[in-house]
């Protein structure tokens, strides 16, 4: 097991001190727009879900890199190498849950790195909404697919009616 | 003035981005302009920065509905950064309802994305011939045709506009048909539920046919000394975590935490004024809203404290309630109420109906007006009805106090000016005088007073009176030693020692209000714990003793602003019901405000004249013009 990020959205509050650490480390501003890390508020249904890399088991990313340039870190990160890194695009489409990015800045692709193992948005967190903990790497889209494929399969029995 | 012109000195290392957007909606135009440098380190931003920019260019004398009227968005240098509660802007004008000079800020995320936008404030000018919106994406300012939202509440103008821009992050500063229809109260509003509140702001938003700012910025705020900057939040973080107000009393209860509190001091107007204390005022509690209606609690941009209250209604309640216009979201979960519009609405109308309250408030929301001189008015129309000054045929509805039915039907009345609405919609002042009572309307300076009632609580009284934007809980905020005891516990009952609290809070407040920060801050830290941010941050050397006088400095400049507006001499003044008519019953009863025991030795540690003008020699030590 290695340690990442455990986030508990039923305690975000939705200030985004997550979002502004995130931004502090990489570029020395508070830049919400560059942060890895995003807390998505949905007003209307009164709860903020932040996400962010979940550095799964059998990264998407990485698997879909033409030129090898995600790799695994001491922090067990799935890093992007910037000097290898060409800039195609191919990890932001393959990740399932869109957090790696593109820089326009740097044309090249940005993904979290757990900040080698002391990450900043788990210290700056006022609520305990994220946690950088020891936990399994789960199969997180499992059960979503489960359900979707359960769905499907009751429309496709219901189908015609 | 003292200091250097614009651009001469100095540059700016962080905090302020050092530039201004200059909108004039008559023209069509917009520019791009440097900040004043000066002004910046002595006004340092918000509340400052935007009395200052106003006394230049805008003459006190005009009317705050016409095109000369100039409305400011002003943030703080400490606006976007992760200082805890680093999220407010304020908007700086002549206000609809006072004529007196207007200073009113909201949090969320508005100020901030501005901040990230590359602008530490817009001045709007002049008058749009048609509905229109500004757009301001990055480097690309734009104005644009509003003519589809007008009539559009706030909430749908928000998706709307995002929707259209293909945006989606867009943050929107909007008016809804308040502000449209020039209700005197009509409010600003940003992500659905933050209101730049008082004053009637939104009502010159609306003469100016200004529907939204829209604002996507994906720069960031930049600091002058990173690392100290660093360090001195996190100083500051944990100080908030040690108090019992920021770290318990706020987060778990909300602002309404004060419900019982304040009406166990018998402190607590009631039925306009006539009574302080509420005999339902546990129905309306923070403690039973947050047992029986809270979902969850909300943050401001960057807020470690997260007072703010999502509530839902019970599907009976949102259908009981349920009026005419009928958007469709207004089923699900909404914001509020906070203390103050729980009050107004509520003890002062004698309504015990929590959830006509929570409903009312997201009225107020989407409509865009100010829910605490809605709830007074109402209280005022009411005392007026009980006594037959008026009846159903003006009124088209009884209004007793307690109807919660006229409470909700009336909100929407006031915001389209239909029947009766028209009339509160000029707010208490001008609603009494009409009908040849002025003895009813319980404010100063045409705003009427929030909810502390100033008999039971002596400070409150000369802030109150001596408030350069009417009567307010936010300029001098007493309540804090004489009932809170922070930071030392004071007798709320008597005199001594108001005047000088009152001028220290009146200053302090005012020098927050320019930083960028929210007041709130103030139950857990002093000035002294926020100082070493500005300072980081800007990288200019403020000290204690120059922050506070740049605070008595914006003090000084509002007082020389309404004293040209003709509010000077004999305008710091109370409602004889708090003069002279005591208290009937509960702990403060026989008790009236004894204002003329506090205003001479205020006006005398204010260096002041003894009718209360600002000297020469005070506005030569502050380098006032
Ligand atoms: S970036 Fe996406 S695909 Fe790659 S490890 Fe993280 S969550 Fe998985
Ligand atoms: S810092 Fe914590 S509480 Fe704030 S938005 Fe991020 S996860 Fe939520």
């Amino acid at each position: 097991m290695a340690k990442q990020l455990r986030i508990i959205p039923e305690k975000c509050t939705g200030c985004i001190q997550c979002e502004l650490a995130c931004s502090f480390v990489q570029t020395g501003t508070f830049q919400p727009a560059r942060s890895l890390i995003r807390v998505h508020l949905f007003d209307d249904q009164a709860s903020y879900a932040p996400y962010a890399c979940f550095q799964c088991d059998e990264a998407w990313c990485l698997t879909a890199c033409p030129v090898n340039a995600i790799t695994i870190s001491a922090a067990a990160a799935k890093v992007v190498v910037p000097e290898l890194c060409v800039g195609c695009g191919l990890c932001t489409i393959a990740c399932p849950y869109g957090t790696v990015w593109y820089s326009p800045d740097t044309h090249k692709a940005v993904k979290c790195d757990l900040c080698a193992g002391d990450p900043a948005c788990a210290h700056a967190c006022p609520t305990g909404a994220i946690e950088y903990v020891d936990t399994p790497a789960a199969d997180w889209l499992g059960p979503w697919a489960a359900d979707l494929n359960q769905t499907h399969a009751e429309m496709r029995s219901g189908g015609g009616a | 003035m003292i200091g250097d012109q614009a651009g001469t000195s100095g540059g700016i290392h962080g905090g302020w981005t050092g530039t201004v957007l200059r909108v004039n909606l008559s023209r069509a135009t917009i520019k791009k302009e440097s900040l004043r440098q000066d002004w910046a380190r002595e006004y340092v931003g918000g509340r400052g920065l935007g009395a200052r920019y106003l006394w230049e260019e805008s003459d006190p004398n005009v009317d705050p509905l016409s095109p000369k009227n100039k409305l400011l968005f002003v943030t703080g240098p400490l606006t976007g950064t992760n200082a805890s509660c680093g999220a407010r802007y304020m908007v700086v004008t002549k206000g609809a309802l006072t004529g007196a000079i207007t200073t009113s800020n909201s949090g969320g995320h508005w100020g901030p994305e501005l901040k990230c936008a590359g602008y530490d404030m817009i001045i709007v000018e002049g008058r749009a011939p048609r509905p229109t919106y500004l757009w301001i994406h990055n480097d690309e300012v734009e104005l644009r045709d509003a003519t589809h939202l007008w009539g559009k509440g706030v909430w749908d103008t928000e998706e709307m506009i995002r929707s259209e821009s293909g945006v989606p992050d867009t943050i929107v500063a909007s008016i809804g048909p308040a502000g449209e229809n020039l209700v005197r109260f009509a409010s600003i509003m940003n992500d659905l539920h933050r209101a730049a509140g008082r004053s009637g702001v939104g009502a010159v938003m609306g003469s100016k046919m200004l529907k939204a700012i829209a604002v996507r910025g994906t720069g960031g705020v930049k600091l002058a000394d990173a690392r100290g900057f660093m360090a001195a939040s996190w100083a500051m973080k944990a100080k908030l975590k040690e108090s019992a107000v920021t770290a318990e009393g706020l987060p778990t209860y909300g602002t309404e935490v004060l419900v019982n509190v304040i009406n166990e001091h018998g402190a607590m107007p009631t039925r306009n004024h006539t009574e302080t204390i509420f005999e339902k005022a546990e129905d309306i509690s923070g403690e039973t809203l947050t047992e029986t209606r809270l979902v969850a609690n909300k943050a401001c941009f960057a807020c470690t404290i997260a007072c703010g209250r999502v509530t839902k209604l019970p599907g009976e309640a949102s259908s009981k309630f349920m009026v005419n216009t009928n958007p469709r979201n207004w089923k699900i979960a909404g914001e509020g109420p906070e203390y103050e519009n729980a009050w107004a609405m509520g003890a002062d109308c004698g309504i015990g109906d929590l959830d006509a309250l929570i409903k009312t408030g997201w009225l107020c929301n989407d409509y865009g007006m100010d829910p605490i001189t809605y709830g007074a008015t109402l209280a005022a129309a009411m005392e007026m009805y009980e006594k037959e000054i008026i009846t159903n045929s003006i009124t088209g509805m009884p209004l007793r106090f307690g109807s919660a039915d006229a409470l909700v039907a009336m909100a929407e009345k006031v915001a389209f000016r239909d029947g009766f609405g028209d009339l509160l919609a000029e707010g208490s002042k001008r609603l009494t005088a009409r009908f040849g009572h002025p003895e009813f309307f319980m404010g100063v300076r045409g705003q009427e007073f929030p909810a502390y009632d100033s008999r039971a609580i002596q400070g409150m009284g000369l802030g109150y009176a001596t408030s350069n934007r009417g009567a307010c809980h936010l300029k001098s905020y007493t309540v804090s030693p004489e009932i809170l005891g922070i930071p030392t516990k004071m007798d709320p009952h008597v005199t001594e020692g108001k005047a000088e609290i009152t001028k220290i809070f009146q200053d302090i407040t005012s020098a927050v209000d320019a930083t960028g920060l929210c007041l709130f801050l103030t139950f857990g830290v002093g000035l002294e714990e926020m100082l070493p941010q500005l300072v980081a941050a800007t990288g200019v050397s403020y000290t204690m003793d120059s922050l506070t006088q740049a605070g008595e400095r914006i003090w000084n400049l509002e007082r020389l602003w309404n004293e040209r507006a003709g509010l000077g001499k004999g305008s710091d003044t109370l409602p004889k019901r708090m003069l002279e008519q005591p208290i009937p019953s509960g702990p403060a009863k026989g008790m009236v405000n004894r204002l003329g025991e506090m205003l001479p030795e205020y006006y005398r540690l204010r260096g002041w004249t003894a009718d209360g003008k600002v000297t020469a020699a005070k506005r030569k030590e502050l380098g006032l013009v």
